[in-house]
């Protein structure tokens, strides 16, 4: 048997009781097995993120789109003349311009011409609405210089009473009442995708970490009882973590802004007025950008509390 | 004396059992010193194993105080362990190398979790694999390699970061006599030079005497007996390390 050599003296600053630090770049790399961009954590992590991306454009883009229709309205009255006779109803029509104009607190008044009227309503009534066989009411658009309130409409009515009978005043929001109402639940949808979705997110890192905490279990118990504290061990689970949520939520990032601008592109080729008040602003865009960086951010939570509890279990 | 400076580990009164069964280690009650070579004995299923486990941080007792390095392993925290066992070298029974790793990257192991310097680690690594007789197996990994290899890596792997204890489960099971006596020496080396106090486990009787300066304790069912007076307090001094020889 070959003679022993001595023990080689050891280096200065290593030593056992050493205080510990987190593991870095290849240092961490080397402690757990090698792991590629092409498990389903990645693919899982896009495709919700860009679901989430999808859904908040769009709920931003209806929030747009009514706040615009409200801003629009917002100041807005409708003023109907309900007069069968045709010569009644110019006369009084522009009387009740007139008695309009001089109230205080009106900025616009327009009569709204006949033929433009007739156009409105042909899809509904046909040629009918241009050959005067059915009447229709004059009507009126005042625009005031603030808000349109009950007291407003109620001052409108009152001025109009002695000259014009039977003028019906309307707030013109008050149509689209049902259409806002509309929008609002579907704001409420998309955020409640939002949610959904990030919990779909969390579930899945949930079961990634525990699979790869499960398949790593022999490294880690060998990490553990060579001194690894907690934090050294999950800093290596998480620096895979990252990797992996960074890639996905780039991925998924870049889909669901591709599909978001291609939407809005189809959209703003209806040429609608309506429509075109749904558009993103550049607020809006930082908040769908931000969307990616949370998705990482709830992936590294997630991973961190299931790798706190699976070592929990362990001395 | 101080007591607890004096000693490196304390059982007292010591039980553990699994879940519900009946105790595989009951009543055991001594003292480990430092610088002392303990060989821990008993046939298969004595409870040499649990009684490792105890040792090396991997369970707790289920009844019973243990005192290490001075400090009461019951009360401590669990976070508080990770240093206890940065001072402790352990070779398991099966190796316990990471299969995916070199023979250097699993010696230097315990150095990167302690966050040593790189180049530090290097020449460290490269010493302990030169000591052990690997340097020209430094990177092959572990399925690649013989056991007797896998021994050496486990067990330079154990001693790189100069562990206060050196904790051995059955470490000449697997390979044949010259290669077990060779690794007695290599435990004897780190005991007499560095002063490392060095346990371990065999059913071997025939390596018991390979080691004259050795202490025996003997595990029988689960009950520790003391026939060469290595647990008796104070140790009887001889040997390099001033510790007893029966």
């Amino acid at each position: 048997m070959s003679p022993l050599p001595p023990l080689p003296s050891a280096p200065e600053g290593i030593e056992a009781e050493a205080r510990p630090v987190r593991p870095k770049g290849r240092a961490a790399a080397r402690l757990l097995p090698p792991t590629r961009l092409t498990g389903p954590i990645p693919c899982v992590i896009a495709i919700l993120i860009a679901l989430v991306v999808m859904a908040a454009a769009g709920g931003l883009a209806l929030r747009n789109l009514a706040q615009t229709a409200r801003a629009d309205l917002a100041s807005a009255v409708s003023v109907q003349v309900i007069e069968p006779n045709p010569d009644l109803r110019a006369a009084r029509g522009a009387a009740a311009v007139k008695v309009l104009t001089g109230i205080e607190g009106v900025k616009a008044v327009r009569l709204v011409p006949e033929a433009e009227l007739a156009a409105m309503l042909e899809p509904w009534l046909g040629e009918a609405a241009a050959g005067g066989d059915v009447p229709i009411p004059a009507l009126i658009d005042v625009e005031l210089n603030r808000k349109v309130d009950r007291a407003g409409i109620a001052r409108i009515e009152t001025a109009l009473a002695a000259t014009v009978p039977g003028a019906r005043v309307d707030a013109q929001g008050d149509w689209l009442r049902p259409v806002y109402d509309a929008l609002a639940a579907l704001q409420y949808l998309a955020l409640g995708l939002i949610a959904l979705v990030a919990t779909a997110t969390a579930a899945a890192v949930w079961l990634a970490a525990r699979n790869a905490f499960a398949g790593a279990r022999e490294t880690v118990e060998i990490m553990h009882l060579l001194g690894a504290s907690s934090p050294q061990i999950a800093a290596v689970f998480l620096r895979d973590v990252l990797r992996e949520s960074v890639f996905g939520a780039i991925m998924g990032g870049l889909m669901g802004v591709a599909a978001a601008w291609l939407l809005g592109q189809q959209f703003a080729a209806l040429g609608s007025g309506m429509v075109g008040g749904g558009g993103l602003g550049l607020g809006d865009w930082l908040v769908i950008a931000a969307i990616p960086l949370a998705g990482v951010l709830l992936a590294l939570v997630t991973a961190r509390i299931t790798i706190a509890l699976a070592l929990r279990d362990m001395l | 004396m101080n007591d607890h400076l004096a000693e490196i580990v304390k059982f007292d009164n010591v039980g553990l059992r699994y879940g519900t069964d009946p105790e595989v280690l009951s009543n055991l009650s001594f003292t480990l010193y430092p610088g002392s070579f303990y060989f821990l004995t008993g046939a298969s299923g004595a409870g040499k194993t649990s009684l490792l486990k105890l040792l090396y941080l991997a369970q707790r007792p289920s009844r019973g105080a243990i005192r290490m390095f001075g400090q009461d392993l019951i009360t401590m925290p669990r976070e508080r362990l990770p240093d206890l066992r940065r001072r402790l070298g352990v070779v398991f029974q099966n190796f316990r190398l990471v299969p995916y790793l070199s023979a250097f990257d699993n010696v230097a192991l315990p150095l990167r979790l302690a966050g040593t310097d790189e180049k530090k680690v290097v020449k460290a690594v490269g010493d302990m694999l030169d000591w052990v007789g690997l340097s020209h197996r430094a990177h092959a990994i572990p399925a690649t390699m013989s056991g007797g290899e896998q021994q050496r890596v486990a067990i330079a792997r154990a001693v790189i970061a100069r562990p206060r204890m050196l904790i051995a489960d059955e470490p000449t099971g697997n390979v044949d006599p010259e290669m077990a006596l060779k690794l007695l020496r290599l435990f004897e080396a780190l005991n007499n030079r560095v002063g490392t106090t060095v346990v371990v486990a065999t059913h071997d009787v025939h390596l018991l005497k390979k080691v004259p300066d050795s202490l025996i304790m003997r595990l029988n069912k689960g009950q520790l007996s003391d026939p060469t007076g290595a647990l008796r307090y104070p140790p009887r001094p001889s040997g390099p390390a001033g510790n007893g020889a029966a």
